[in-house]
Order: structure tokens, then sequence, then C-alpha cells
């Protein structure tokens, strides 16, 4: 087997470990940390079903930015739905045979890719035209742009400028999924595509990329507004113990 | 009378471009030792501070999900860029809650995080130098932690958390704010912001008993410290002497009055303000907090209502459960506490008060929504409560109301500009800036609709808007309490 292809399996190894393990281990530092006092952010529902409603709403159409900023929500809905939409496509590439409906979700996920980029171009364009925006922009959130931006352009390339040898990927991936190496097609295009991927891998759970799963443990939109109703204590206000009462 | 310029009023709200440092001087007295000790912090900067702040940071963090949370998910997408009026009133960019919160998220990634720790320059990771602290102490008593950014971050990030933190760091490493902590210190040996004791309470509310009985002809008391009535009333302090606040207690006595139901007040807990959660000290918060538990046991009370006041209502409806709960000694058929307007609310739905709507016929009246009330409460069972039950009470005594603009009320009400411990003449510079947005609503309602009476049911908003309006050229008693409306239009002697 190729140096190249023991290469890019070590790191899809690496890369996938350190996102499963990194994100699991975020999740789980976030659901151990204590909430000591109830601090939604009022008009909140008064129900826990209410609150799984917040949250839908939070994570599918974005109902607090859409509130706040519509150019900022029209870039990040456009963004993370192409997004998904790109995901779901790429499953076909991991499964043999392939899921039917990730079929049918083809042509969609081939063509998200296009509007992916606007999504990120736009909400780049923000850190550069709207002072407030760029004053608040370090390198690192340019540089988390310019990687996604790249991984986006380097896959369109692939499938409407160069055609990489899909079928060959495809057998390098389900050979990583079944621990057997196959040779990965050493095609420049490809091998940017993947590094940038792993990258992007990488530093998800060490990086602001972490509002995907740190959004769910937000206490200002999952907590339930009933303090009247109901005594809340965790952490340090489950120590106290007032005398008097009954 | 001052060496600023008060921010112009203009045809349309606009969002300022930058302007950096434009507010980098302001900075609050710094609390003597006298002022620190009493709350349990070192009276002046320790020796070694930097390891002290960046200690208590990470304890803070590993304590509180929310501090946690916040620090790691924005993604500086610049949703809250022009949300603070604090920044609409300065064009500093540091008073940007997502800025603001940099100041502190700086150097959490430097100490806490694996890639501040390896690239502090790619993340903007910070050393906890003196320079730091400094912006901290200045920028952190820059925010009113009125919880406007949150409402419109997509993550709910509540720069009140992060500022609370700060301070609350500030105060560990023996750098603490004169006015919040001061008063503090107050409420502990006395038991209100004032430093009022019994006797002086006591002179004040019979002071109150006759201005009403020559007013009215109608004995209406004023009872402090009696065992066994139904209700303890948990008022601000300033209630008790601060104008236009006292109309309000005037109005709440009133109330008490026509519905015959018997209340009294506590000399022990006479104080419904609670500034420890300001300076975000869990420790005070509940040494504050307790001796209305203690007086609600002591004087057999059945029920607590609390008096107008903003953040107190935040302390008193989401966190009294919790602090100084379980309040099995209380009757459970009413809401524990319950807001003095959900009280009145209840009395005139059941018709248990003769109120007369012409006698405010004077005033064309407006309702400023106080943040806490709206973004960290509710009143009623209804989520939402908080915004219709007030404005109920007034439409109930008054005849002309308008509300202000949509993006000025509700849950998105700008802050007053006072709150979160910056109530002081020392900061009056960033007071009076910060109440420019809510100035420019005013403005509003008063070229369209000719409004002349500004409606508000906390004391620090009350406090602020006396003190700033004469700053945008309108009259200072434009201000007073919705309980000073019910005052007004209660028709005593009908009912009782």
């Amino acid at each position: 087997m190729s140096a190249l292809t023991i290469t890019y399996a070590v790191l899809f190894y690496v890369a996938t470990a350190v996102l499963v393990g990194g994100v699991a281990y975020k999740v789980y530092v976030y659901a151990s940390t204590p909430a000591p006092l109830k601090i939604p952010t009022t008009p909140a529902p008064t129900t826990r079903l209410g609150v799984a409603g917040r949250m839908l709403r939070e994570v599918t159409v974005f109902e607090s930015l859409f509130k706040s900023n519509k150019w900022i929500w029209l870039f990040g809905i456009l963004f993370h739905f192409a997004l998904l939409l790109v995901l779901l496509q790429h499953l076909r590439y991991f499964t043999q045979p392939v899921w039917g409906w990730v079929v049918l979700e083809q042509p969609f996920g081939i063509y998200a890719g296009f509007i992916m980029v606007a999504g990120l171009l736009g909400l780049w364009a923000r850190r550069f035209l709207v002072d407030r925006v760029r004053y608040i922009s370090s390198l690192s959130d340019h540089l988390m742009l310019a990687l996604l931006v790249a991984i986006a352009f380097s896959g369109l390339a692939m499938k409407f400028v160069i055609h990489t040898d899909i079928i060959s990927l495809k057998q390098f991936f389900l050979g990583l999924l079944a621990f057997q190496l196959q040779p990965l097609p050493a095609d420049p295009i490809l091998l940017v595509h993947l590094a940038l991927v792993a990258t992007l891998m990488i530093v998800f759970p060490m990086s602001k990329l972490l509002h995907a799963p740190g959004v769910f443990f937000s206490p200002t939109r999952n907590q339930v507004d009933n303090p009247r109703e109901h005594r809340h204590v965790a952490g340090w206000s489950a120590s106290i113990n007032n005398p008097g009462g009954r | 009378m001052a060496n600023f310029e008060t921010p112009a009023l203009r045809e349309y709200p606009i969002i300022p471009l930058i302007q950096a440092e434009t507010m980098a001087h302001s900075k609050p007295y710094v609390a003597k030792p006298e002022h620190q000790k009493p709350l349990g912090f070192p009276g002046t900067l320790v020796d070694n501070w930097e390891s002290v702040a960046v200690k208590k940071l990470g304890e803070l963090v590993e304590e509180s999900r929310a501090l946690r949370v916040f620090l790691d998910t924005c993604v500086k997408c610049g949703s809250c860029t022009d949300k603070c009026h604090y920044y609409l009133g300065t064009s500093d960019p540091k008073n940007m809650p997502v800025a603001r919160q940099d100041l502190l998220r700086s150097v959490y990634r430097r100490y806490y995080t694996l890639s501040g720790k390896l690239f502090p320059k790619l993340v903007g990771a910070r050393d906890m130098t003196k320079d730091v602290l400094d912006e901290w102490y200045s920028y952190f008593h820059q925010c009113s932690q009125c919880r406007r950014c949150s409402v419109f971050c997509p993550y709910g990030i509540d720069t009140a958390e992060v500022s609370m933190a700060a301070r609350d760091i500030m105060d560990a490493v023996g750098l603490g704010q004169k006015y919040s902590n001061e008063i503090i210190a107050k409420v502990h040996t006395i038991g209100n912001n004032l430093g009022l004791p019994q006797p002086a309470l006591r002179n004040t509310l019979d002071g109150l008993e006759e201005d009403v009985k020559d007013e009215t002809g109608v004995d209406v008391k004023f009872p402090l410290d009696e065992k066994g009535a139904e209700v303890l009333l948990i008022t601000p302090s300033a209630d008790f002497f601060a104008e236009p606040h006292i109309d309000g207690l005037i109005g709440y006595a009133k109330v008490f009055h026509q519905a015959g139901i018997s209340w009294t007040m506590s000399s022990h807990a006479s104080e419904a303000a609670n500034f420890s959660m300001f300076i975000g000290s869990h420790e005070n918060l509940h040494k504050v907090a307790i001796r209305i538990r203690e007086a609600a046991l002591d004087l057999g009370v059945k029920r607590i209502v609390v008096g107008e006041c903003g953040h107190a209502w935040r302390v008193a409806y989401a966190f009294w459960n919790t602090l100084i709960g379980p309040f099995d000694f209380l009757d459970r058929n009413y809401p524990i506490p319950q807001h003095i307007c959900e009280f009145t609310y209840d009395l005139i739905q059941r018709g248990a008060l003769t109120l007369d709507k012409s006698a405010n016929d004077d005033k064309i009246v407006t309702y400023h929504d106080s943040c806490n009330v709206a973004r960290a409460t509710r009143m009623g069972s209804m989520p939402g409560g908080q915004f219709v039950i007030p404005r109920a009470v007034i439409k109930a005594v008054v005849n002309k109301f308008h509300d202000m603009e949509p993006g000025s009320i509700h849950e998105s009400t700008f802050c007053c500009g006072g709150g979160g411990g910056l109530l002081t003449d020392d900061l009056m510079e960033i007071r009076v800036k910060g109440a420019q947005p809510r100035m420019q609503a005013l403005k509003h309602v008063v070229d369209d609709h000719g409004v002349n009476y500004l409606a508000a049911i906390c004391a620090i908003c009350k406090t602020q808007f006396a003190k700033v309006l004469p700053y945008y050229q309108y009259p200072m008693d434009m201000i007073g309490s919705v309980h000073g409306l019910v005052s007004k239009a209660i028709q005593l002697g009908t009912k009782e």
C-alpha cells in the first residue's frame, strides 16, 4: 500500500476519533456542569414540551437570529441547510448499496454546494463590510470561513470541472469502515479536499464549531419557566439548607 | 452640567459606526476596604491577583453551565452587535455584547482552552494583565445586565452572566465597585439599601399615613412588623422616600386598604432589591434574600407580595424558591411570591377595586417595560404575562395610553440605562448615553401622541429617568409609578 494511502487512512482515523471523542467529551462536560439558578430568557415556555418546541425552532429556523438580523439569518440558513444536504449526499460514498433516499437526495445535494458557497461568501463579506462585525472578527474567524469555502470549492471542482476516480475513492472509504486498506487515488484536488475535511473534523471540538452541540445546553434557551411552581436546585444551590418552615 | 455631550434624538433610530475607546475613561469609584470586608472580599488588590483571578474564573466556569456554554459557543456572527443600548448611545465597540464578552473570553481561552494555550494570537486569547483588569473594571461596569443581547443571540448567550462573573472575579481579587458593595453591606447590617433603621422607617410611614389622611380623609394604614398579617410586602427601600417611588407605595397601601387584606412590611427585610445579583456573588445573594424568609416566618404571614422593582422581581420570581425556599409555610393558593401588579390585577378582575380613570385624565401615558421584568420573569400563568398585566392595570386606571414602537417594548425593551449597579453619579455619562435608545422611542410617542407620563415598575428605572429625562429636554416628573396611577384613580371609602 502506498505511503499516501496509509497517511490518509491514519489521518481519517485520527480525525474521526478526535471529532467523536472530543464532541462526546464536551457534551459530557456541558451536561455535568450544574445550572444552579433558573435563567431562561423570557417569555419562555412553561412546560418541557414547550421548551422542546423552542429548541426545535432555534435549531431549524434560527428563531432568535431571525428576530435579530435578516442578512445574517439568510446567509446562515442558506449555508447550514446547504451543508446538511451536501453531507447527506456524501453518504453515498460510505454506504453500499446506497440507501434509496440518498439516491433521491443526490441532485439536491450536488447543487446545494453552490448555495453553501453563496451563504459562506455572504457571511464572510459581512466580516469585511460591516464595521461592527469586522471589529469582532479574529484571524480564526476568517480562517474558519476560508477552510469551509476551500472545502466547498474543491468539492465542486471535482464534481463539475475535473472528475476524480470516485469509484476508487468509495472503495477507500468502505475499506476504512471495514478496517481494510484500499488504495486512495492520488488526485491533487481530492487530496486537498480530504485534508481540509480532516482538518475541520479535528478543529471541531476545540473551536467555535462547538456552537452545534452547545446550543442544546444553553440555559437561557433550554430551561422551563416555572421557578415559582417547582423549586430548582443544582450545584451550589443544592447545598442550601434553610432553617424554619414546616 | 456635564463634561460630555448628550446624544441626539433623531427622526429614526440609527446604528452608529464604531468609534474605538470613546468610553474607556468611564470607571466607577473603587470600593474601599470597609465596603469590601463585610461582603467577604479582600479589602484591596491582593498581591498575586493574576493567579487568583485566573483560578476564580476556572471555578466559576466549573460551577455554571451557562458560563461554560456561553464562553465556548459564540461564533462572532454579529447578531448582538447593534442590540446594546450602551453601544447605541456611545459608539464604543467594546460596548457591543460580543466584544464585552470577549474581554473575559480572551482570558478564558488563554488559560482554559487548548487552542488558546497553543495559538493565543490566532484565537484572540490574552494573558491576565493589569491592562486587562482595568479594561474589565471599565467595561463590565458599562453593562446593566439587561439581557437584551440574549434575546437576539442564536445560542441565547447572556452577557449579563459574563459580566456578573467578571465582577465576581474582580471582587475576589479585591477590586470591587464602591456603589454596589457599600449598599450590600448596609443590607447585611440594617436590612435595606438606604440604611434606614426601624424607627426611621416607622417615622416615614407615619408621615405617609398623615399625608393620605389629609388628601383623602381616610385612615389608610402603612403597617410595619405586624405579626399575623396575611401579606408581607417586600418593596425596594426607595419606595419609602424617593420621588416618584413613594406614590407607588401609597398606591399599594390604598389597594390593600380597599381590598381589606391585612398586610405588613418588615423592618428586618425592608428591601426588595438585591444588588448581590449585580456583582454575581451567590453567597451575598443568599445572605440578602434569607432576611425575607426570616421575616415571613417571624411575622407568620401567609403570602409574600413584591413591590415595583425590576431586578428585585427577577431575584424574587426566579431565584427565591431556590435560594430561600421551600415556601411550605405559605399559602399555596397564591403565587409565591406574587408581584404587586399581579395582586392588583386580580383584584381588578374580581371587581374588588373602585377605580375612576378620569382622575388621570391630565396624563397621556406610555409604559416602559423594565428589562429584568421583561426578559427574566413572568407575571400570571401565561408566558408574556409580564407585558400584559402591568398594561392591563394601567389601562384600568387611565383613559389615554399609547405604547412605544414595537422594537423598544416587550422582550425588545431598552434598559433605562441605570440598571445592574450603574445607578451612581460617578457613572453619569454612561447612564445618560445608555438612555438614548429609550429616549428615542419615547420621543416618538411624545411627538405623535403628546405622551406626558412614562410609567414604570422599577425603582432603578424611576430614579434613572428622573435624573436623565432633563438631559433630553423632558421634565423629570414625567416618570411615575404604575401604582402612582392606581393611587390617583382608586376611590377610597366606596368599597370598604
